[in-house]
C-alpha cells in the first residue's frame, strides 16, 4: 500500500507549544510517527542563571500558563530543599489550595478540548463555562486569573483573607453539582466510550520504560503520585484519594482526569475550613552554595526542578523538568496502529500541549495538499456522527 | 528495602564504582561515580530497585562538565541522582537508551545545548534549537556569547 | 467607507498563532470564544486556516525557529489583512527579552496594527482591543492613535 506523510502542526491555535508531527500512514492506518519540538524553546534554563531566586518565580511562572503554579512550586520546593528550610503551615496549606485550584482549571481546560476534538463542542463550552467559575475562585484568592504569582521562596506573597473563605467555599459548592452533570455526560455517553474506549492504549511495560509521570502514568496501572509518595504541602495531613486505572486508552485518561477534580475540591474544601493561623513565610537571608531538588505533582505528572548555587544572589545552573518531555516521546507507542481520525484525541490524550489538529494537512508524498486541517476534524466529527448513527440516536 | 539498606547495598556492590556519597538530607542522596560504571549502575537502580528516572542534568563548570542523573525511588520517598564528572578535553559518555527509553530525549537535549556526546545513542540529532542555530555553539555553556548580530535586546522604551 | 469594508469589519475571522507563548495568552484567547464572553456576537470566529482569515492574534515571544513561519504564514494571509500582537511576550518580549532563542521582537518581523497589553491580557481586555481596531477602522479620521 502506498504510504502517506502527514505533517501536524507545528501550529495550532489552541494549547502549549507547537509542535511538529509527522505521521506516516498506510491507507487510514499509522505506520510510524516523528516529533519535532523547540518551537517554544525559549531558553528559560539560561534566563534563570541571569535572575535573583526571587525573581525566578515570576520566570518559571512563565513557562506554561496552565502550570502557573506547578513550576513556581517546584522550584520554591528544590530552594527550600537546598536551604534546609520549610515554609510556615499556613503558607503550605495556601501553595496546597492554589496548586488543587490550577488542577482543576486545567482538567477541565483538557476536558473541553477533548471533547471539541471528538466533535462535541458542547462539552468544550460546559467545561470551559465552569472552569470560569475556578478562575474566579483563583482571582478571589490571589487577585488574578493566571499567573498567580503567589509563590515565594519561604512561603508565599499574599495571605488568604478571612472573610474569603465563605465566598470561596460558596462558589466551590455550586460547582459541584454542574461537575457531577458532566461526569455522568461523559462517563455514560456511548458516543464517547465508542470513539474512546481500546484506543491509544499505552501498556504498563512501556509507561514503566518510558517514566511516563502523572495521568498518564495513572491510567496504565502504574500506581504513583508525588503527593502520595514524596508529600510536600499539606497533602501527607489531608484525606484523598489516588485514582488509577488499568486499561491505558484514551477513556481512562479522562475518567482519572474527572475523578481527580472530585478528589481536589475535597481537597480544596478541607484546607479551606482548617486553614492554621501564623506567618506565611519565613525569613530567608542568603543561598549559600549547595544543591537542591524539588518535584511535585503538576496537573500533567511530575515537575522537577533541580537548582545549583554557588553562594551569589543568582543559581549557577537550574534545571526544569516538565511533565510533558517524559509523556510526550510515549506517541510512538499509542499513535502508531490507530487510524487518523483518532489520532487527534490520541495525540491529545497525554494532554500535551494540544495536538496541533487545525494546522494539520495531509499531503501525499508528492507534497500535494490533500486534506487541511479543518477537514481532519471534519473527519473526526463524521466517525462520531456515523457511530451516533449506528446507534440509532 | 528501606534508606539504609538501600544504601549500604550500593556501597558494597558497586564499590569500586563508587567515587563518593553525599546524604544531603532524608530524602536526597547524591552519589558520585566512575563514568565508565553509569550503565551498570542505571541499570540497576531502574531494573532491580524499580527507581523511575527522573532526568538527566548537565552541569558546566570551569575546567569539568558534571551530569547528574536522578531518580526517584517513590516507595521510600527518595531522590538518588548519579553524579558524573566529564573532563572539559573529552566530553563523552556511554548512553542510557539501551537501559530504558525515557533517557532518548534528554540525551539528545543535553547534547545539543552543552555538548556533551552520548555513545550508543541512535538518533543524537536536534531536538529544540532551529536549523539555523550554528553548529558548536552551546548556549547553556558558561562561556556562551550572543552570536547573533541582528538579536534585539532593548525593549525600545 | 465601501461596501467591502463594510463587510469585511461586520465579521472579522480570527486565526491564532502561538509564537513561544506560555499559552496563558493563547488560553485567553479562547476564553473569549467561550458562554461567559462570547466575542461571537460581535462577528468574531476562529477560524482553523489562515487562507480564511482577516485578523491575525499573534502571542509569545518569536523564537527563531517560529520566524520564517511566521512570515510565511503572514503571506498566506488574503488581504485586507490585520495584525494584533497579544499579551506581554509579543508586545517587547516580556521576561523573555534576553532569551538566546528571541532574538526579535514581534514588530520587527511583521507590521503590527494593535497591541494589547498584559501577562495575560483578560477576556475583556483582548475584546475592547479588537473592538478599538474595528472603531478606528471605521473611523480613521476620528482616533488616529487609538
Ligand atoms: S504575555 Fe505572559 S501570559 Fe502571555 S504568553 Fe507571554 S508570558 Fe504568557
Amino acid at each position: 500500500m502506498p504510504r502517506t506523510i502527514l505533517p501536524i502542526g507545528p501550529y495550532h491555535p489552541l494549547q502549549e507549544e507547537p509542535e511538529f508531527f509527522i505521521l506516516t500512514l498506510e491507507g487510514e492506518t499509522v505506520v510510524d510517527i516523528d516529533l519535532r519540538i523547540g518551537y517554544n524553546h525559549r531558553g528559560i534554563e539560561k534566563l534563570a542563571e541571569r535572575q535573583a531566586y526571587d525573581q525566578i518565580t515570576f520566570v518559571v511562572e512563565r513557562i506554561c500558563g496552565i502550570c502557573s503554579t506547578s513550576h513556581p512550586f517546584a522550584y520554591t520546593q528544590a530552594v527550600e530543599d537546598l536551604l534546609s528550610i520549610e515554609a510556615p503551615p499556613r503558607a503550605q496549606y495556601i501553595r496546597t489550595i492554589v496548586a488543587e485550584g490550577e488542577r482543576m482549571h486545567s482538567h477541565l481546560l483538557w476536558l473541553g478540548l477533548a471533547g471539541h476534538f471528538l466533535g462535541y463542542n458542547t462539552i468544550w463550552m460546559w467545561c470551559w463555562k465552569l472552569r470560569e467559575e475556578i478562575l474566579d475562585v483563583m482571582e478571589i484568592l490571589s487577585g488574578n486569573r493566571n499567573n498567580y504569582a503567589m509563590f515565594k521562596v519561604g512561603g508565599v506573597w499574599r495571605d488568604i483573607r478571612e472573610e474569603d473563605i465563605p465566598v470561596v467555599m460558596k462558589k466551590i459548592d455550586s460547582i459541584i453539582p454542574t461537575l457531577e452533570k458532566l461526569h455522568k455526560a461523559v462517563m455514560d455517553d456511548p458516543v464517547i466510550h465508542a470513539r474512546t474506549k481500546g484506543i491509544g492504549v499505552l501498556s504498563k511495560e512501556a509507561a514503566i520504560d518510558y517514566c511516563t509521570v502523572g495521568p498518564t502514568a495513572r491510567a496504565s496501572g502504574v500506581a504513583r503520585d508525588i503527593r502520595k509518595d514524596c508529600p510536600y504541602g499539606v497533602y501527607d495531613q489531608l484525606e484523598w484519594n489516588m485514582i488509577v486505572t488499568h486499561n491505558g486508552d484514551v477513556f481512562d485518561k479522562v475518567a482519572i482526569r474527572i475523578g481527580e477534580m472530585f478528589e481536589s475540591i475535597k481537597i480544596i474544601r478541607t484546607c479551606l475550613s482548617q486553614l492554621p493561623g501564623g506567618d506565611i513565610e519565613c525569613l530567608v537571608k542568603n543561598i549559600p552554595p549547595g544543591e537542591g531538588i524539588g518535584h511535585i505533582e503538576a496537573p500533567r505528572g511530575e515537575c522537577f526542578h533541580y537548582v545549583r548555587s554557588d553562594g551569589t544572589n543568582r543559581p549557577v545552573r537550574h534545571k526544569i523538568r516538565a511533565p510533558t518531555f517524559m509523556n510526550l516521546p510515549t506517541f510512538k507507542e499509542t499513535v502508531v496502529g490507530g487510524a487518523i481520525p483518532d489520532a487527534a484525541i490520541v495525540l491529545a490524550a497525554i494532554d500535551p500541549c494540544y495536538c496541533c489538529t487545525e494546522r494539520i494537512s495531509v499531503r501525499d508524498t508528492k507534497g500535494q495538499t490533500v486534506y487541511s486541517g479543518e477537514d481532519l476534524i471534519k473527519l473526526s466529527q463524521k466517525k462520531t456522527e456515523q457511530i451516533k448513527a449506528d446507534m440509532g440516536r | 528495602m528501606n534508606r539504609e539498606e538501600l544504601l549500604q547495598h550500593l556501597q558494597e556492590r558497586f564499590s569500586d564504582a563508587i567515587v563518593g556519597v553525599y546524604e544531603k538530607s532524608a530524602k536526597r542522596i547524591y552519589i558520585q561515580i566512575q563514568a565508565d560504571s553509569l550503565v551498570r549502575f542505571a541499570q540497576f537502580l531502574f531494573k532491580d530497585i524499580g527507581a523511575r528516572f527522573n532526568i538527566a542534568s548537565g552541569v558546566d563548570g570551569r575546567t569539568q562538565m558534571e551530569i547528574l542523573y536522578h531518580f526517584t525511588v517513590e516507595d521510600i520517598d527518595l531522590v538518588i541522582s548519579l553524579r558524573v564528572i566529564l573532563p572539559k578535553t573529552q566530553l563523552e559518555i556511554a548512553s542510557l537508551t539501551s537501559v530504558f527509553t525515557a533517557a532518548h530525549w534528554i540525551e539528545r537535549e543535553i547534547h545539543e545545548l552543552l555538548g556533551v556526546n552520548f555513545v550508543g545513542h541512535p538518533q543524537l540529532t536536534r531536538l529544540l534549537l532551529p536549523e539555523d542555530w550554528p553548529e558548536g555553539v552551546y548556549p547553556l555553556r558558561k562561556d556562551y556569547k550572543e552570536w547573533d548580530p541582528n538579536a534585539i535586546r532593548d525593549r525600545g522604551v | 467607507m465601501g461596501i467591502l469594508d463594510h463587510a469585511f469589519l461586520k465579521s472579522l475571522w480570527v486565526f491564532h498563532l502561538a509564537t513561544g507563548s506560555c499559552n496563558n495568552c493563547d488560553i485567553e484567547i479562547l476564553d473569549c470564544f467561550t458562554p461567559r464572553h462570547d466575542i461571537e456576537r460581535f462577528g468574531m470566529q476562529l477560524t482553523g486556516s489562515i487562507k480564511h482569515a482577516d485578523v491575525l492574534l499573534v502571542t509569545g515571544a518569536v523564537n527563531r525557529q517560529c520566524i520564517p513561519r511566521l512570515k510565511r504564514i503572514y503571506e498566506q494571509m488574503p488581504n485586507p489583512r490585520l495584525v494584533v500582537a497579544i499579551g506581554e511576550c509579543a508586545l517587547s518580549r516580556g521576561v523573555f527579552v534576553h532569551s538566546y532563542n528571541c532574538p526579535l521582537p514581534l514588530d520587527h518581523v511583521i507590521p503590527v496594527d494593535v497591541y494589547i497589553p498584559g501577562c495575560p491580557p483578560r477576556p475583556e481586555a483582548i475584546i475592547a482591543g479588537l473592538i478599538k481596531l474595528i472603531e478606528q477602522k471605521k473611523n480613521p479620521k476620528d482616533q488616529p492613535q487609538a
